[in-house]
């Protein structure tokens, strides 16, 4: 049985195909998310990748905050309940999920039976989620996907503030201005993200094991500055961009198993 | 009249506010002062005295659930009136210059009536308003309940406070207060309160015979007219309506009631419907509110009265309110609760993290936020919103499950 999860974000779109509820076939990932051809784009890909028709599907279920945008989608549920299977299915001892997207910052508590218990997110406020990176990556001048490897050549961290990303714009300009070098900005720009990230994980308390999702995931600079933060070791999957797809598309298995 | 001709407590309870607001209209129109009053102000006092009251609060609730709230809060902005102030005080600040608003007109105020039980923002608000109109502000000052109870010391503080904004306002009046419609406005304000919190207690029964968006609406006769017998007879008539409907096992919610959930604050009234949408999709049915413990207070003597007027939502003790909280959610059987951040009312969102904490801890129920506002609509955010509930209802889909399986 083959069951297929879209998760169609604010920058990105992503799918992938799961054999039987258990084994990965295929996934694909798109850099534009709803209201782009990329939800499209993602379809096309993840089956190509997997050599299959949409016919063979047993189960589409769409997720993330297009979701309701895509019409062949047997079903759909909301990113947080995505992103927590998704995470169980990879670190079955997982206590808590962070999950850093385009535009919204997500923290979920899993209990001891793998289920969503609870969850925060962020004000309405993009400060701290992937769309800031993105912001501060272009008046850096650096490609997004590099900044990871770049802070790991800072020496001395500045100080960015966290509460809005217009400001954050204007310290890192005035930094640039004082010729502060570029990799000890990237630093200061992660600590932002980590103690504003923390901050809303402190809320609802951070058990571990502690699991990071998201294409902000990557970044190696972003993991290293939220573990300092929380006190706590952060697990990263390879998977991390598709988990919310996959979690999907394990919701989609278990609604098809249903009709079977 | 005959049963046939019996009129719908909602019909009579939207009758009694239009009644509040055109006798004012009237009074105003006869060159009798009127007031504005903060929403728990002692009404008692201008009831005995007949003097006319409206209510800013309730009208700027009106005024954005008709849409109009982003353009007077605007208005007060370029008035010089920063953003972050509650858009129940921007959008009454710019009615008060003059601002055009067809959603909900009143008279403008000859006097204040201010007791700041229920935010510190409103000494602000009420103060410009006093210096605008050059008027009269009659203040009730609540010192903030850091303990259960209020202490003597601030019975009698309250008490004195009392009896000068009586001297005050029988200056306003031009005539001394009546002992006897004092007495009589007391005990229509403990019927009134008694009946609505009868008519609230429906909430309890599963299923619920109303949803609680309904005592969002009906709010605004608690507010405005909790001395007047009209008001009184028009909660006894919703109490039996509901008692009815227990019986015949109807609801005014029409839809499945899979979940029920205590909303948490005072409601976006600009997309009231966009609030409502996704929860009446999922069949979650609200069916706690704290407006019920909040104004439904009973009293004995003057005591008593000094007693309520100091407990409302941001005056009281953390511990105090998560008790009411709690007890509602307990009676009313939640099994999630959605906690509104509310952009305008800072002390009542402030305490909201502490309280989920203790909401989850102790009522073990799945507890959701979202950031919104009363008034001002450009606070909300309607994809947020969606995928918040949707979470919860997720939440609450997987515990019933999981009990399910126990």
């Amino acid at each position: 049985m083959y069951t297929l999860g879209i998760d169609i974000g604010s920058t990105a779109s992503k799918c992938l195909i799961l054999k039987d509820g258990k084994e990965i076939v295929s996934t694909s990932t798109v850099s534009v998310g709803t209201g782009t051809t990329g939800p499209k784009r993602a379809l096309e890909e993840v089956l190509k990748n997997a050599k299959m028709a949409i016919e063979e599907m047993d189960f589409i279920m769409a997720t993330g905050y297009g979701r309701n945008s895509i019409d062949i989608a047997d079903d759909r549920m909301s990113e947080l309940s995505c992103h927590a299977r998704g995470a169980v299915f990879l670190f079955p001892n997982v206590k808590t999920v962070i999950d850093i997207g385009g535009q919204d910052i997500k923290v979920l508590k899993i209990n001891s039976q793998g289920m969503l218990e609870n969850f925060v997110m962020n004000d309405k406020c993009a400060a701290g989620t992937g769309r800031f990176l993105e912001v501060m990556a272009r008046v850096l001048e650096v490609e997004v996907v590099e900044l990871g490897k770049l802070s790991k050549q800072s020496t001395k961290e500045v100080n960015i503030s966290s509460t809005c990303t217009v400001f954050a714009e204007s310290e890192v300009i005035s930094q640039l201005a004082k010729k502060t070098e570029i990799v000890d900005i990237i630093k200061g720009i992660h600590r932002a993200v980590a103690s504003k990230v923390a901050g809303l994980a402190k809320r609802l308390g951070v058990e571990e094991d502690v699991i990071m999702t998201g294409g902000v995931a990557k970044n190696e600079g972003i993991v290293e500055a939220l573990e300092s933060e929380i006190g706590k070791n952060i697990r990263v999957s390879e998977y991390t961009q598709h988990v919310g797809a996959l979690g999907a598309a394990l919701f989609g298995y278990k609604k098809a198993k249903k009709k079977k | 009249m005959s049963e046939t001709e019996k009129i719908p407590a909602k019909q009579m309870l939207r009758d009694v506010v239009d009644m509040v607001y055109r006798e004012a209209q009237e009074a105003k129109d006869r060159g009798e002062p009127v007031g504005w009053s903060s929403s728990k102000f002692p009404a008692e006092f201008t009831e005995a005295l007949g003097l006319k009251v409206v209510y800013p609060e309730n009208q700027a609730a009106a005024i954005s659930a008709k849409k109009g709230g982003q353009r007077m809060c605007e208005h007060a902005e370029a008035m010089g009136f920063d953003n972050d102030i509650c858009g129940y005080a921007r959008i009454s600040l710019a009615f008060a210059d003059g601002a055009e608003c067809e959603e909900k007109p009143m008279p403008q105020p000859d006097f204040l009536l201010c007791c700041n039980n229920i935010c510190n923002c409103m000494t602000k608000w009420y103060e410009n308003v006093a210096r605008m109109h050059d008027i009269p502000l009659i203040m009730i000052d609540v010192p903030f309940n850091n303990e259960k109870e209020p202490s003597q010391a601030q019975v009698e503080y309250m008490k004195a406070q009392f009896k000068a904004a009586v001297e005050q306002l029988e200056k306003i009046a031009g005539r001394k207060m009546d002992e006897e419609k004092f007495n009589q406005a007391c005990a229509n304000a403990n019927r009134t309160a008694r009946a609505w919190l009868k008519a609230c207690s429906y909430l309890q029964y599963k299923p619920s015979p109303l949803s609680g968006f309904d005592l969002f609406n009906h709010m605004a006769d608690i507010v405005t007219a909790r001395c007047k017998v009209e008001a009184a007879e028009a909660f006894e008539a919703l109490a039996e309506e509901y008692e009815e409907r227990v019986k015949e096992g109807t609801s005014t919610w029409k839809y499945d009631e899979n979940y029920r959930i205590m909303f948490e604050g005072i409601p976006c009234w600009p997309v009231l419907r966009t609030l409502f949408e996704p929860l009446k999709e999922k069949g979650i049915n609200t069916t706690a509110v704290v407006y019920a413990p909040a104004f439904g207070f009973v009293y004995e003597d003057i005591d008593g009265l000094a007693k309520a007027y100091c407990k409302a939502p941001n005056s009281v003790c953390l511990e105090t309110g998560v008790e009411w909280r709690e007890g509602i959610c307990r009676e009313n059987k939640v099994d999630g609760i959605l906690v509104h951040y509310n952009r305008s009312c800072k002390p009542w969102s402030g305490y909201m993290p502490e309280m989920e904490r203790r909401f989850r801890k102790n009522l073990n129920v799945p507890v959701v936020s979202f950031d919104g506002d009363q008034a001002d609509p450009r606070n909300f955010s309607e994809e947020q919103y969606k995928t918040r509930v949707e979470g919860l209802f997720e939440i609450m889909e997987e515990e019933a499950a999981k009990k399910e399986r126990v």
